[in-house]
């Protein structure tokens, strides 16, 4: 599994004129590693299984267990393998390249808000980043 | 009563972001509201609906705050449907009234805050929380804002953005996916929906209900940044020249981070923010300060006037 850091290479990265489909292939694999990150922050150990034939919206699915407000970026994923399936069944497309753009701002949201989550770890009963103060606050009292 | 008659007059909610920072959210929504002959009648004495703030520090205490806008409707204004343009406060709303159904311990604490506080205690039920967009969708409908349209929005590309709140989670929306005419928690298509009537072309725009980063905006500045930065992106990608809103917590977010991306990142995206109030309000002929467009950070004037709105 790459660091948050080189995965925040990977989608800062100018989308590639060749190879489109290898392309789409990493920015794929990177989104499950933001969500491996996660996972395993929690402690637990990623799945390999697939749901709707993907890993990655199997990994949401894990790493929203317990966590109602991990499903803020359900569609995001969503949107993550909608794209990938626009790029790489339709290569020649002549939108292909901002098709492949568009997945890797779609991928960057993804790490952004998983990232944001995992500083911000403790985290409020609805996206909110306040829990982690207040849980300080209340450990310091008497 | 139908939906549609019910809907015509509802106690209005506009919660403390549309007094500061979404004024512009405010003025429109009244504006268009005027214009379709909808009737709205401002809930007395209302108070913070409990926002993220309360919410994190006491739930229950965030359920009574907005179990007490839902009474006063209810009890002092004898209204059946609350409505609320502020997603936050439209969730919390929601929220509260799932809270109170299916949850005895809130209820006994918004019982017991109620009766200190000298009101009737908000009985689960008695009123109806809806969003700005069902009040327009049910009210007047496609059709009937199709017909009243004065200048098209048509040439206009509009990239909908509904933000987190206003879905999620979806066990507090029960009226959404229930099928055709409803609204749906993963491809939101109300706005949509308006939009379209008025004329707009709507782009198909993959983070419609992502994250802004509103909540970190304090917190983690440059992370909120980021997050915008990347919808502000999308949209252009989309094709988009506007960015429609309808949470004044995203409007502003948008706003304010679009402008620090630029300083702080040097990254310019150059995109109109407008409220879907404020372009219905002009699409229905309303001039662009009618709706609150001076009152924008992002500057769409010029704009507006080249495509003969407002």
């Amino acid at each position: 599994m790459r660091t948050l850091a080189e995965l925040e290479a990977v989608f800062d990265s100018p989308p590639p004129t060749t190879d489109i489909t290898a392309a789409a292939e990493d920015l794929l694999r990177a989104s499950e590693e933001v969500i491996e990150h996660w996972v395993t922050a929690r402690g637990e150990v990623p799945t390999e299984d697939q749901r709707e034939g993907f890993r990655l919206l199997a990994l949401h699915r894990q790493g929203a267990k317990g966590d109602p407000s991990f499903n803020a970026c359900r569609e995001t994923c969503r949107e993550v393998v909608y794209h990938y399936n626009l790029v790489t069944m339709e290569p020649e497309h002549s939108d292909i390249t901002d098709r492949l753009y568009m997945m890797g701002l779609v991928s960057k949201h993804l790490y952004l808000f998983i990232s944001g989550k995992l500083q911000v770890a403790g985290l409020g009963e609805f996206c909110c980043s306040s829990k982690p103060i207040r849980s300080a606050s209340e450990s310091q009292q008497p | 009563m139908t939906t549609k008659d019910k809907y015509k007059k509802v106690a209005y909610y506009p919660g403390c972001a549309l007094e500061g920072s979404g004024h512009s959210y405010n003025r429109s929504t009244k504006a268009v509201g005027k214009a379709l002959g909808l009737d709205l009648v401002e809930v007395k004495n209302w108070n913070c609906c409990g926002a993220m703030e309360v919410k994190n520090i006491d739930p229950k205490i965030q359920t009574y705050l907005s179990s007490r806008v839902m009474s006063t409707a209810a009890n002092e204004m004898d209204m059946d449907v609350v409505m609320a343009p502020c997603n936050g406060c439209y969730h919390n709303l929601k929220k509260a009234e799932y809270d109170l159904a299916n949850d005895t311990e809130s209820a006994e604490v918004v019982d017991r805050l109620s009766k200190k506080a000298g009101h009737k205690t908000y009985e689960s039920g008695q009123v109806e929380t809806i969003h700005a967009l069902d009040w327009i969708k049910e009210a007047i409908g496609e059709d009937g804002l199709a017909e009243r349209v004065k200048n098209s929005l048509s040439g206009i590309k509009v990239a909908n953005y509904y933000g987190c709140m206003y879905t999620r989670p979806r066990h507090i929306f029960p009226e959404k996916d229930q099928g055709p005419g409803s609204e749906s928690t993963s491809k939101p298509h109300f706005m949509d929906d308006l939009l379209a009537a008025a004329g707009a072309e709507n782009v198909d725009f993959p983070l419609k209900t992502a994250c802004c980063g509103g909540a970190h905006t304090l917190s983690d500045s440059d992370m909120s940044t980021k997050l915008v930065l990347n919808i502000l992106k999308a949209a252009k990608l989309s094709g988009a020249d506007v960015i429609a809103t309808e949470c004044p917590t995203c409007h502003s977010g948008l706003e304010m981070h679009q402008i620090r991306a630029e300083k702080t990142l040097g990254e310019t995206v150059d995109i109109k923010i407008l409220y879907f109030t404020q372009l219905l309000g002009m699409a229905l002929g309303l001039k662009a300060k009618k709706v609150g467009v001076h009152e924008n950070i992002n500057d769409s004037i010029k704009f507006l006037k080249e495509r003969g709105l407002g």
